[in-house]
């Protein structure tokens, strides 16, 4: 850790609109930035993109580079690795902060094995602290077995890249009043980046439906949904809340939920008003994906189970009972009044 | 001549016991002792695809593994499915690896077997679950990757078009051979072992190769080669509640609800 070498933040851009994540990096890059006294870059690439860079620069870039050109429109696999790779090395940033989009999850390996740097993935929190009296960056990941995380380090090689799912940091506010500069950059796109792998077609499906991000309630079974049978209840008591239903990993194992809807480190994050985990035990890799909720409610039949931990308000009980009777219970309050 | 395809694989834990695992506290290595493995499920997907492109072109699969003494199970039964040869990394100078360390691995391993026109990986571990370990290795092997790959068309036997997975919606790609693809659970749906592949295994090749074997330099594998190290295991203060609800079932639900309308949560 010095005072030299900038923090950086991938912008990533699909059809010119910046993913959000790239907004809740800039966030914690803030904080680290102000920690350590250094500058917050941002880095972008696409094809006339600068209303998306003036944008990173709202939400907290001092800068950007700016790589534009009309064949970077699309994430090209080689053509974007190469020349993120190419920058990195020219300006030698310390840290560099990733979202893990699905393209972002393809390109920052890539990079990282370009570079022969560290990258850590799943990322839930960002400090500097110290390891054996030494000032490192700390990359909070999840652990196992509960509520245990574990602390990365990346001692040795730079830059050190870390990669964060969308929704588990929050956005940085937007001032458009803030000035950052905008750096262009002249990018040395060849004919031989699309030579071997070319993205040829992008189709944008909108969800249908409620998104399971936006949603303030969010319901989720898991494992111990088994006792149950099935999962109807469960979109049921999601119905009744105006929220929307998911699963942890062996919710989606069993066919109940899909991938749309999954939960923690192989699925999504989530941090709605309300998050209610039935039979969810709270091993840290699902827990992780709801660890941002205003307030969890957790239902689990053994009382030691690591969710309660994790949980405002909890019910020790067989779900077979609970479930119906806080179904019925809710379903009192929403019954329309008579006049 | 056809396809000379390679399949890489690892041993998980199974997911049914994800709660009871722990970690060494000191390494922030799992402690695997009496917990049941599997073959990562989506590993199961690139290997029926693997199959499927043999079936096609012709050619040969080559199934490899970094990983413990116990990790030769999960190539047993991926020769079981129809691999034709199981290569085995396993040498404690392997260990400690971060996903740069472990492709750095499979990159000597396959640089000593020799060309490959197709390497599938699973898109991502049920228990690491980086995702970071297929496009690393193309990287190293510097062919072209594709990382949530779903479907996959032949254009001829050298050039593919597949689709893979965005957030809402997908992207076309196309790309030549040699290529490397992780791919999802949507892509197929994995074989069951026939009678006759399991009589077939005996006869199979198994390889068994040290660090030396593959002559990976010391500094490039193992926690040595990893530019990342785990720094210590932590409780996560998650700053909850913590209000356990009493009486009976109904009481119970009953001042849940109570509860959340307080804290404004309903």
């Amino acid at each position: 850790m010095n005072n030299s070498g900038e923090i950086w933040v991938i912008g990533e851009q699909r059809s010119g609109r910046l993913e959000e994540v790239s907004l809740e990096l800039l966030s914690k890059g803030a904080v680290l930035s102000q920690r350590m006294g250094v500058t917050l870059a941002s880095v972008l690439l696409g094809d006339e993109v600068d209303e998306a860079a003036r944008e990173l620069v709202f939400h907290g870039a001092e800068k950007v580079y700016l790589l534009e050109d009309a064949r970077l429109r699309y994430y090209q696999s080689e053509a974007y690795a190469r020349l993120l790779a190419g920058v990195i090395k020219e300006h030698e940033p310390q840290i560099v902060l990733i979202g893990a989009t699905e393209i972002g999850k393809e390109l920052a390996p890539k990079v990282a094995a370009k570079l022969r740097t560290g990258l850590t993935a799943h990322c839930i929190d960002l400090y500097v602290g110290e390891v054996d009296a030494a000032p490192q960056l700390i990359h909070v990941v999840p652990g196992w077995g509960g509520n245990l995380v574990m602390h990365i380090i990346c001692p040795q090689r730079r830059p050190q890249m870390v990669a964060v799912k969308p929704g588990v940091l929050p956005r940085a506010v937007r001032d458009k009043n803030k000035v950052g500069k905008v750096i262009k950059v002249k990018p040395d796109v060849r004919d031989e980046d699309f030579r071997r792998i070319d993205t040829v077609e992008v189709v944008e499906e909108p969800p249908q439906g409620k998104s399971l991000e936006s949603a303030d309630v969010v319901v989720c079974g898991g494992w111990g949904m088994n006792a149950m049978g099935d999962f109807s209840r469960v979109q049921e008591l999601a119905d009744i809340l105006g929220g929307v239903a998911a699963g942890t990993r062996p919710a989606m194992d069993k066919g109940w939920v899909d991938e749309a809807q999954l939960i923690g480190q192989s699925g999504k994050t989530v941090s709605p008003g309300l998050f209610i985990g039935l039979g969810v035990s709270g091993a840290m890799h699902y827990t992780a994906g709801f660890m941002g909720s205003k307030v969890v409610l957790a239902v689990d039949r053994n009382p030691q189970a690591p969710i309660f931990q994790m949980a405002d308000i909890g019910i020790v009980g067989d779900l077979r009972e609970v479930l119906p009777c806080l179904i019925e219970e809710l379903e009192k309050d929403r019954t329309p009044r008579r006049f | 001549m056809g396809l000379e395809i390679l399949v890489c694989i690892k041993q998980v834990p199974h997911p049914d016991h994800f709660s009871e695992i722990r970690l060494d506290a000191g390494s922030g290595r799992i402690i695997r002792e009496g917990i049941p493995a599997i073959i990562n499920p989506l590993d199961r997907n690139a290997l029926e695809e693997g199959l499927r492109v043999k079936e096609r072109f012709s050619g040969r699969v080559t199934v490899i593994s970094m990983g413990p003494p116990q990790a030769q199970k999960a190539l047993e039964e991926a020769l079981v499915m129809g691999g034709d040869r199981g290569v085995l990394l396993c040498d404690m100078a392997f260990g400690g690896a971060d996903t740069l360390a472990t492709a750095n691995t499979l990159f000597y391993a396959i640089r000593k077997l020799g060309k490959f026109d197709l390497i599938y990986c699973g898109n991502e571990t049920v228990d690491s679950g980086t995702a970071q370990v297929g496009p690393q290795l193309a990287e190293l092997l510097d062919i072209p990757q594709v990382s949530g790959v779903w479907e996959v068309a032949f254009g001829d036997e050298k050039t593919l078009e597949v689709k893979r997975a965005l957030e809402h919606g997908y992207m076309k790609v196309r790309l030549k051979l040699p290529a490397l693809l992780c791919v999802t659970r949507d892509i197929n749906k994995p074989r069951l072992p026939s009678v006759q592949s399991i009589m077939e295994v005996a006869q199979k090749e198994m390889i068994i190769w040290k660090a030396k074997d593959i002559g990976a330099p010391p500094e490039s594998i193992g926690l040595e080669g990893s530019p990342t190290c785990a720094a210590g295991v932590y409780e996560h203060k998650a700053g909850r509640r913590r209000e356990i609800m009493q009486g009976s079932i109904e009481e119970k639900v009953h001042r849940a609800v109570a509860r959340l309308k307080e804290l404004g949560a309903i």
